[in-house]
């Protein structure tokens, strides 16, 4: 068996194997760390490619930082806090999902199969990166040239990102107004619900995130279909 | 194929050879002191500090919004970074455009750094 | 390296690129605007008075629709170009799309002021956030490559996507940015992925190439450039909310802020339009219409029936011009439907005729709102027609524009959406839109029957007040809605003249 087959089976089990992890797992936590697995399974599937450029970049952001980001949100909700996992928000969601997914599955591999033993396209326009040499050049070569509107406009992209960033989760102390526009509730109704059954439970519950209703008038209802 | 990339991947093998040499060493060692070793299983061994106080509450603990907001700009920074690697194998290639580039990228990005500073959410506090 | 070699690599990708920055005016004017406000406030902290932002704002878009119409001239000198290394199109077609959406940002501003100062509201950001919006939409109309597109589309989205949930106070709102943010992130991968495919098909991102390589290549193979147009065509249906992607437009728009909702319906709209009118009419409409068009034919028929049908059975009004929104997207897809010069023009017409009176529209439901942002149902609207006159007959000339009568500008845009349906040989389809848009009237025909022919005189109803900037944006509203119904020939004859093309860079 040659090298890069032996490594390309062993990255995909990686890959699939933290998929399955991300997907299965019940403790978030746990979900969480199986998408590293995943992640590192790409960045090695990168190396085969001859992109070790892009494999570091997968490491060091995704791999590092992006899921710290995950865990750091999922510790900001705390993972102690009982999911009700039997409820189901929407009827017949989970078989919708999978049908949905092996679909897009379907799709994916037709979409592949059907396009032949190598990619239809223009060859002659892929040139510059399939010349010999270390592929951060070849980066750097179509970035600064062919994509430099891109790369420009990610700096605005960011820009976006960092302002909702600071302005979402600034703190506010101001009552919130509950107009239980969706009565049938979603996520905030059954995080509140979820916390009254706890406030009974426990006398001495930390007012956390107790709606106030409106002052100014009474309960609006909506959201009839 | 006998191009280099085989090669390249060839002497990772070096690298995979060491890591799983490393595993058996371990995995040998771990085993060797479980033969020799006595087995007495108590409760208390289990807990995190086997001597002092006990241990209150879950060790799944809730974090604060802050540690999330250093972490969103660390990553945006971080993206950043991407950006600038391949511009500075490339420097001179580019010459003043690539640093007029650069300059414009970093500099929006340098703003909105500026105002997440003066709205203080870089204080910790 | 030496300097031949240097050399070598820079004629190997086609040398540097020249930015010619006047050609991406628009885009540079509000995207700098927004990030100079942006520094502004942060150095000067809360000393500024409080108009200030929406004064910026509004000189920022009037700025970038000055140099719109400059450009638009420079145009007509020296025909369609293709800029920035073939990343940026500049033809009237997207000038007359940047057009529309610095009208919508300057609607924008001006309810967000009024908006704002009802309810306690703080920050600058408000601005910032729109403005950057606008400068990721104006990106996509000009967008001749796809990862430019797509970046502007995720400028445009996720700074909606944060304004949707910016009310922080009220729980609808953080909600309604929750999903939005989520349906919207997977819009984005969907159409990621048909992007990725159609670069392994074709082997190149930009539209102009694209397009010359599938008229001088026959696909043997083409199951990925299928793939491809597939997802892009599920990312782009999601992000114009047409049936069956729009399960998130109703929540979103009744739980955003008002103003939010507005810019939302006009400016989104507006952008992922162009966009999609971008890739599909332009890029792969000489190769690849007999697979999309039907596509889309399915997309455009439901959405207009089950936008016209939903929104008859609403009693939020928020939520029913969520729905009808829905409808008016099926009618442009009928117009991206028929592919030819005449459809991207009804498109065009019909976009800018939207923004007047979908703007028009919500900034009077966000002064009925009243404070809290809550008085949406129907009957928070009865006696409007007794304590507000005024108000009451504008919002009367907005529905009956949005339900296409004669004299207004919502006749002319379903007409020629239908002309060219009919035009392209798709005379069902016309009937179908013909048949959602008297659907839809009845729906609008309820607002105005609660407003002067409901409640008792008597009755007891809550003052409405209208603050100065909103009944100024309501005033243009009301005037795009007249006038472009009235007097459209210069409008129409703007519309006709910009067509798009793609220009293949210089290699």
């Amino acid at each position: 068996m040659r090298v890069e087959m032996f490594t390309f089976l062993l990255a995909g089990a990686i890959c699939l194997g933290g998929a399955l992890g991300v997907v299965l797992l019940k403790n978030p936590v746990h979900n969480a760390l199986s998408l590293v697995a995943t992640l590192f399974g790409v960045a090695v599937l990168f190396v085969n490619q001859g992109a070790y450029f892009l494999a570091a970049i997968q490491v060091i952001v995704y791999a590092g930082a992006i899921v710290i980001l995950f865990l750091f949100v999922i510790m900001l909700l705390g993972v102690d806090r009982e999911t009700d996992e039997g409820r189901e928000p929407l009827v017949a969601q989970r078989p919708l999902a999978v049908a949905t997914g092996l679909a897009i599955l379907g799709l994916s591999l037709v979409a592949l199969l059907s396009a032949g033993q190598r990619a239809t396209g223009d060859k002659a326009d892929l040139a510059p990166l399939n010349q010999p040499g270390p592929d951060i050049n070849h980066l750097a070569e179509v970035l600064f040239t062919r994509y430099v509107y891109a790369f420009e406009i990610t700096a605005v992209l960011l820009t976006v990102a960092v302002v909702g960033a600071v302005v979402l989760s600034k703190r506010t102390n101001e009552p919130l107004i509950d107009l239980d526009e969706f009565p049938e509730g979603t996520v905030v109704d059954v995080r509140r619900r979820a916390d009254d059954a706890k406030a009974q439970d426990e006398v001495d519950a930390d007012a956390e995130v107790v709606a106030v209703p409106d002052t100014e008038g009474d309960p609006q209802e909506g959201g009839d279909d | 194929m006998s191009n280099p990339l085989s090669d390249l991947l060839r002497s990772y093998l070096a690298v995979g050879l060491f890591a799983s040499l490393g595993f058996i060493l371990v995995g040998l060692l771990l085993f060797l002191s479980w033969l020799v070793r006595p087995s007495r299983p108590q409760a208390q061994k289990y807990i995190s500090y086997e001597s002092g106080v006990d241990p209150v509450g879950d060790m799944w603990s809730q974090s604060q919004v802050r540690y999330y907001i250093f972490a969103l700009l660390f990553v945006m920074f971080d993206v950043e970074a991407v950006f600038i690697f391949p511009w500075a194998t490339r420097v001179e290639l580019y010459g003043v455009f690539g640093l007029v580039e650069m300059l414009v990228f970093i500099g929006i990005l340098l703003l909105g750094l500026v105002y997440a500073w003066r709205k203080g959410v870089l204080r910790w506090a | 390296m030496t300097a031949a070699v240097l050399q070598n690599v820079l004629a190997s990708v086609g040398g540097l690129p020249s930015i010619e920055f006047s050609s991406v005016a628009p885009s540079i004017i509000l995207a700098l605007g927004g990030v100079l406000l942006l520094t502004v406030v942060s150095v000067t902290k809360d000393k500024l008075p409080v108009w200030f932002p929406a004064v910026w704002t509004i000189s920022a878009a009037v700025a970038a629709l000055c140099t719109v119409f400059r450009l638009w001239i420079r145009v007509g000198k020296w025909g369609n170009l293709s800029l920035i290394s073939g990343a940026v199109g500049l033809d009237r077609f997207s000038l007359f799309v940047i057009g529309t959406l610095c009208v919508s940002v300057v609607m924008g501003a001006l309810l967000l002021e009024g908006y704002l100062r009802r309810e306690d509201l703080e920050g600058p950001e408000w601005y910032v956030l729109l403005l950057l919006a606008a400068a990721g939409g104006t990106t996509m109309a000009a967008a001749n490559d796809l990862i430019v597109l797509f970046i502007g589309l995720e400028i445009l989205s996720i700074a909606v996507y944060i304004l949707s949930a910016m009310h922080r106070r009220r729980m609808s709102s953080l909600e309604s940015g929750l999903k939005y943010f989520i349906h919207g992130a997977f819009a984005s991968a969907f159409l990621l992925y048909g992007i990725a495919m159609v670069y392994g098909a074709t082997g190149s991102t930009n539209l102009a190439r694209i397009s010359t390589f599938l008229a001088d290549n026959v696909i043997t193979q083409n199951g990925l450039m299928l793939g491809g147009i597939a997802l892009m065509l599920v990312g782009f249906a999601f992000k114009v909310a047409a049936v069956p992607f729009h399960q998130w437009a109703p929540d979103v728009y009744q739980g955003a802020p008002t103003p939010v909702s507005a810019f939302m319906a006009a400016a989104v709209k507006t952008a992922a339009f162009a966009g999609m009118i971008r890739v599909f009419v332009l890029a792969l409409g000489p190769t690849y219409r007999d697979e999309w068009r039907p596509m889309v034919l399915a997309l455009a028929v439901l959405s207009l029936l089950v936008g016209s049908v939903m929104a008859l059975v609403q009693t939020n009004v928020k939520r029913m011009l969520a729905y009808s929104s829905i409808g008016h997207a099926g009618f442009i897809l009928v117009a991206v439907h028929s592919s030819t010069a005449m459809g991207t023009s009804a498109a065009l017409f019909y976009l800018l005729s939207y923004t007047f009176m979908v703007m028009g529209s919500f900034g009077v439901v966000a002064v009925v709102g009243r404070k809290g942002d809550g008085h949406h149902q129907l009957s928070d609207y009865r006696g409007l027609g007794r304590i507000r006159p005024g108000l009451a007959l504008a919002f009367t000339i907005f529905l009956l524009a949005q339900a296409g009568v004669p004299l207004t500008a919502g006749f002319l845009s379903k007409f020629y959406v239908i002309r060219s349906a009919i035009d392209s040989g798709d005379t069902a389809l016309g009937v179908v839109a013909m048949l959602a848009a008297v659907i839809a009237a009845f729906l609008y025909l309820r607002v105005i029957v609660a407003m002067y022919f409901e409640g008792e005189p008597g009755d007891e109803v809550a003052p409405v007040k209208v603050p100065a900037a909103v009944s100024v944006a309501i005033g243009i509203a009301l005037a795009g809605t007249l006038l472009l119904g009235i007097v459209p020939d210069p409008v129409t004859h703007a519309a006709n003249e910009a067509t798009a093309e793609l220009v293949a860079p210089r290699r």
